[in-house]
């Protein structure tokens, strides 16, 4: 059985380490949050400008102040830091971040991730996606395997503008877990989903991989 | 030197012409100078470029100046939730220049420290490196390719901020700092609106988080009602 998005999450929040500085994407990622294991702490960064995201609010306290890069209201913890879009970013693109989990349309075999734009169609544009996975240490992608069409995600080659070039690190699908150790080593798969099968993957799967 | 303006149209006063670049602080609707934007709608300056992360949304922030067709265009990162912006991109009455969120911020951050251009990982091997010098040079993991990225300097800078003092040192409160501090500093000229204005010398001198240097001209933009795009609570636990 394929995982579910809650537990498409949890499998990505095990890759959590104690004390990491993490930024949760929109969608799926941001449930990893409800996953950190137990006895280790993480500090959720959120772009527009603050460490040590909180849960959110009770209703009836609300601040307009203080919201996540989703624009929706958080609330703050005794650690949590406010800083300008700049400082934000310095730390993205600086490295300083451990671990970045986001969605993605498509990811090909050499790691580049397409997630912003579908010309034509989509022009929302790219917010701090292309920072992000350009100076995060680590980048997880949390998608379904297939598309709502039924076409393989995880592909030879992008068809849709890039975000970044290979710079993806690990994959978490509905199905299973590809995974390489540095960016020049290709995507291994290391795990199944519940029942599901190598042949049910290389099935929906046209980029090549590991076994 | 007095930096207090009446009203957010006398503190514009001379400022505005059509065609400027502004630069603009806020994300999303959290720290936007909204009572500038309106006078600047009401002025009815044109053909204007505005650098902001985002565009408002449909009649909020710049929403409400793309709706009289007094934007010329954009240089965002993202720009969803609002149709007419949509209508006008998709139909070529508006130019958008797609810049990624990071280097928007160091883009208007460098333009505010004399940095003409810098070179970032950010975009290298997408669409927004094409057309732009690239170079190889040490990065953090050894040699690694990066894009020359321009500085913004701005015409003006419209900012919202919480707290000032009559100086011009001003304090943000919370998320709602985010691009107001790099936008105020890339600007000819910074405006900024606040809740409250207070005495020079009743703001601890080490929490100021924007100097007054920065700052020429100072409006008291209150009363605030502050909109939140996506409203999300939690239930309290049952004791």
């Amino acid at each position: 059985m394929p995982w579910n998005r809650n537990e498409m999450a949890a499998r990505a929040a095990k890759e959590l380490q104690d004390g990491f500085y993490v930024n949760l994407g929109i969608g799926i990622p941001t449930l990893v949050a409800n996953y950190v294991p137990e006895g280790i702490t993480v500090t959720l960064q959120s772009e527009n400008g603050m460490l040590g995201i909180g849960p959110f609010p009770y209703a009836g306290e609300e601040d307009a102040d203080l919201i996540n890069a989703g624009k929706q209201t958080v609330s703050e913890l005794p650690q949590t830091a406010y800083f300008d879009s700049a400082q934000s970013f310095a730390m993205i693109r600086g490295g300083h971040i451990d671990l970045a989990v986001l969605g993605a349309m498509e990811i090909s075999e050499n790691g580049d991730i397409a997630n912003w734009m579908i010309p034509g169609k989509m022009i929302k544009g790219m917010g701090g996606a292309m920072d992000l996975v350009a100076g995060v240490k680590k980048i997880i992608v949390v998608m379904e395997h297939t598309s709502k069409a039924g076409d393989p995600k995880f592909i030879p080659e992008c068809t849709l503008p890039l975000t970044g070039k290979n710079v993806i690190d690990m994959i978490v699908t509905d199905l299973c877990v590809f995974q390489r150790p540095d960016h020049d080593s290709p995507f291994k798969l290391v795990e199944l989903a519940p029942g599901v099968t190598a042949e049910e993957i290389a099935a929906k799967t046209t980029a090549s991989y590991v076994i | 030197m007095n930096k207090l303006y009446p009203s957010a149209e006398a503190a514009l006063d001379g400022l505005l012409k059509d065609g400027l670049l502004i630069a603009s602080g806020g994300f999303g609707l959290c720290g936007v100078p909204e009572r500038l934007l309106d006078a600047v709608r009401d002025s009815g300056v044109k053909d204007l470029t505005f650098a902001s992360n985002n565009a408002g949304i449909d009649n909020e922030g710049i929403g409400k100046l793309l709706r009289t067709k007094q934007v010329k265009k954009m240089i965002s990162s993202y720009v969803g939730e609002n149709k007419e912006f949509e209508r006008q991109y998709l139909s070529g009455e508006l130019e958008v220049e797609f810049c990624p969120q990071g280097t928007l911020a160091e883009r208007m951050r460098a333009g505010g420290a004399g940095i003409p251009g810098f070179y970032t990982k950010t975009g290298v091997g997408t669409q927004i490196a094409e057309g732009k010098e690239t170079k190889v040079m040490e990065g953090r993991s050894g040699p690694e390719e990066f894009v020359l990225e321009q500085g913004i300097f701005a015409d003006l800078a419209l900012v919202k901020a919480w707290k000032a003092d009559e100086s011009g040192n001003v304090i943000f409160r919370k998320t709602a700092r985010n691009f107001n501090v790099p936008a105020a500093t890339c600007g000819k000229v910074c405006v900024v609106e606040v809740e409250e204005i207070v005495p020079t010398g009743s703001l601890d001198p080490d929490t100021i988080h924007l100097p007054g240097v920065y700052v020429q001209r100072l409006v008291l933009g209150a009363p605030y009602d502050k909109k939140i795009e996506f409203v999300t609570t939690r239930e309290r636990e049952a004791v």
